[in-house]
């Protein structure tokens, strides 16, 4: 299978610079990531990618099982990494896919050398002695939201949607593409993510890590990120003075420094 | 409603006084006052979600004063929890990479508690940098809408919900149609000392239980016994009927090997179990194979099937009649031609059913018929059973949707020691 279109894989910058892999989250798709990632080009090799499922990605590669837990997102990360061979990856995951590159820097280590997680939690739902934020009910409100917000997507624009090389202009016409998703998978991509319980996994991480957090996020509270911080020793923790779940779309010259600074100092 | 003072037009007649009269009421309606009580809400939010201005409408809707929000709240307070988590996943990132963003469905809560279902549409306003300013949103009460989206949303499930289960059916009853062919039709054919044999079995319709039928058993140490047949009629009566007629021959087989008594008993049962309504009947050739010396000594009968076909080792191939035999099962009792040959090494012994010569070619659409299949047959003399009956699934493919017949197909021969001398080619 041919990785780099199931995922549409792009690549970006100097062909020797550092290696960073731009993740995106549950939600929309990499586009997430325009207001960084040109900056970030001009010195690193910025590879971007769509989780199967979200974006322009293959839809026929979609698997209900597989991509119903993180680790199937993770095999996409790890998969990319062979498929490109990449080496020495700093790995940006925002949101959920903070935890996914936790999950793949655990199965590759000799791949992935530092995690940037951009508003992680490891764990969205309340529990005894942890605080995420969110109780079940929350969760099937926001099931709920995606039911009744088909976003721009539909069955009969889902080729459109997963790539027509041969009239790229289709896929522009569309509003609300970015965040258009089959109903049926985003549903279990939030089913994967809100669900998800990652505290043990954060416990193996063993690289350089960033947790980059903002000010005021209600899907990631600054009592989540000091408790990631805390769990992965030696990691930092950087507050962005920003609102939403979104920096590197709401405050991206921050979002920037912050990421610099940190694979800086790496190398 | 009436303008007191000058008019700086004076009306000249009655009738442009009223229309003037109108003309007033709608200046009163000013702006603001549109802004203010306009049936949607408007709300105005700093980037980081702060709300700078809210309309009375909305306020209204929300159960809850200027002062309480403007400036304290943020646009994310108004939402639900699952809301606020849509709105940071979606919306927000929308309307940051696009600068607008539009008709999405959220709740918004009130203050005496509830919810109040919304259509939300945003777009950025730049300062004169570029830069975003604040975000203008339009809310549009909807209720009635989303409770009909509900309503289609939950038709949708059912129907959905209903598939699956319609899919799951399907491929329940496929597996048990597929078992119950199997049942109809040996897993494989059993070695045969001295011999080679090789069969294909052609279904018309996965969804359809065929009535052709074919077997390959031993009797005893030296004799083994076949046969090859057709149901009349398809679908799970005809797979009942072919189940009991090979069971029958099978056991009738054992009992008395000659292959006219075998057929003579199925024909007994036949129109025993089939006599008091519905009549059942089939065409079939059973025959005995036995080892005499270097040849093998066949003996079969028919009861209304198209004769076997025989391919020589001397490059001919030639039908081996059996005229007179009747269908099984149609009356009490029935004749069946007998007929005997003898097979050499490198001969092969064909049967088949109809749906091989009934199949309709060309654009006539004409018969494939028992001239074309003995020419076919002719150039397939030298080759072993299994090669034979390659050839003929090829020819059967070739056929495309003139085939709409299921077809068996049995081939019974004797290998030869040199199976590639090449010294007396055929023509």
């Amino acid at each position: 299978m041919d990785i780099v279109s199931r995922n549409n894989v792009t690549v970006t910058g100097p062909q020797d610079a550092p290696v960073l892999l731009l993740a995106h989250g549950f939600g929309c798709d990499q586009n997430m990531w325009r207001l960084v990632a040109p900056a970030l080009a001009e010195n690193y090799r910025v590879i971007q990618f769509d989780y199967v499922g979200s974006g322009r990605s293959d839809l026929s590669a979609w698997d209900a099982t597989r991509y119903a837990t993180l680790d199937g997102y993770a095999q996409d990360v790890v998969e990319i990494c062979e498929a490109l061979d990449l080496r020495e990856v700093s790995f940006v995951g925002h949101s959920v896919s903070s935890m996914v590159g936790v999950l793949a820097a655990a199965a590759t280590p000799d791949r992935i050398t530092s995690l940037i997680m951009i508003g992680p939690s490891p764990c969205y739902v309340d529990s005894p002695g942890y605080r995420g934020g969110f109780s079940a009910e929350d969760i099937d409100e926001l099931l709920e939201s995606l039911d009744s917000n088909y976003l721009g997507w539909s069955a009969t624009m889902a080729p459109v949607i997963m790539g027509n090389p041969d009239r790229p202009e289709l896929g522009e016409e569309l509003t609300n593409s970015f965040c258009a998703t089959d109903p049926a998978i985003a549903r279990v991509f939030a089913r994967a993510t809100f669900l998800s319980d990652s505290r043990d996994d954060l416990k193996t991480v063993n690289v350089p890590t960033l947790v980059l957090e903002c000010s005021q996020d209600v899907i990631a509270p600054r009592e989540v990120g000091a408790y990631v911080h805390d769990v992965i020793p030696g990691s930092r923790l950087v507050t962005l003075d920003a609102t939403g779940h979104c920096p590197q779309l709401s405050a991206p010259e921050a979002t920037l420094a912050a990421l610099t600074e940190f694979i800086g100092n790496q190398s | 409603m009436c303008r007191t003072g000058p008019s700086p037009d004076p009306p000249e007649g009655g009738e442009t006084t009223s229309t003037d009269a109108a003309f007033t009421a709608l200046l009163e309606d000013s702006a603001d006052e549109l802004y203010e009580s306009a049936p949607c809400g408007y709300l105005s939010t700093l980037m980081d979600g702060t709300i700078a201005k809210i309309n009375t409408t909305l306020l209204t809707w929300l159960g809850r004063s200027r002062e309480e929000v403007v400036g304290r709240m943020r646009f994310t307070d108004l939402l639900t929890v699952g809301g606020k988590i849509y709105h940071d996943t979606h919306f927000a990132p929308l309307l940051s990479m696009q600068g607008s963003v539009s008709g999405i469905a959220l709740d918004i809560k009130k203050a005496e508690g509830g919810r109040l279902p919304v259509l939300l549409s945003s777009v950025t306003k730049n300062d004169s940098t570029g830069r975003p300013q604040l975000i203008r949103t339009t809310v549009f009460d909807a209720s009635d809408r989303r409770a009909y989206e509900r309503e289609l949303l939950r038709e949708r499930q059912v129907a959905e919900a209903a598939r699956t289960q319609a899919e799951e059916d399907r491929e329940r009853l496929q597996e048990a149609l597929a078992v119950l062919q199997q049942s109809l039709l040996p897993a494989a054919l059993p070695p045969v000392p001295g011999m080679e044999a090789a069969s294909h079995y052609h279904t018309a319709s996965p969804d359809r239980l065929g009535g052709d039928f074919y077997d390959l058993f031993p009797l005893d140490g030296k004799r083994w016994a076949f046969f090859l047949g057709d149901v009349c009629g398809k679908g799970p009566q005809a797979a009942a009927v072919t189940s009991l007629t090979r069971y029958t021959l099978r056991a009738a087989a054992l009992h008395d090997p000659d292959p006219v008594a075998a057929l003579t008993t199925l024909n007994t049962v036949l129109h025993e179990r089939y006599a008091a309504g519905d009549p059942r009947y089939c065409t079939a050739i059973f025959g005995v194979l036995e080892q005499a010396g270097d040849t093998v000594k066949v003996e079969l009968a028919s009861g209304g099937h198209p004769p076997a076909l025989v391919m020589r080792q001397d490059g001919s191939a030639e039908y081996l009649p059996t005229p007179g035999g009747l269908l099984v099962g149609i009356l009490p009792s029935a004749p069946f031609t007998a007929t005997t040959t003898e097979l050499a090494a490198g001969d092969t012994l064909l049967l088949y059913t109809d749906g091989l010569t009934e199949a309709r070619i060309g654009e006539e659409r004409e018969l494939f018929g028992d001239v074309a299949l003995r020419d076919f047959a002719a150039d397939l003399t030298h080759t072993a059973p299994h090669e034979v009956i390659e050839a003929m699934t090829g020819l059967l493919n070739s056929f495309g949707d003139g085939l709409d017949d299921d077809t068996a197909l049995l081939a019974l021969g004797v290998p030869t020691d040199r199976p590639d001398t090449g010294s007396d080619s055929p023509t």
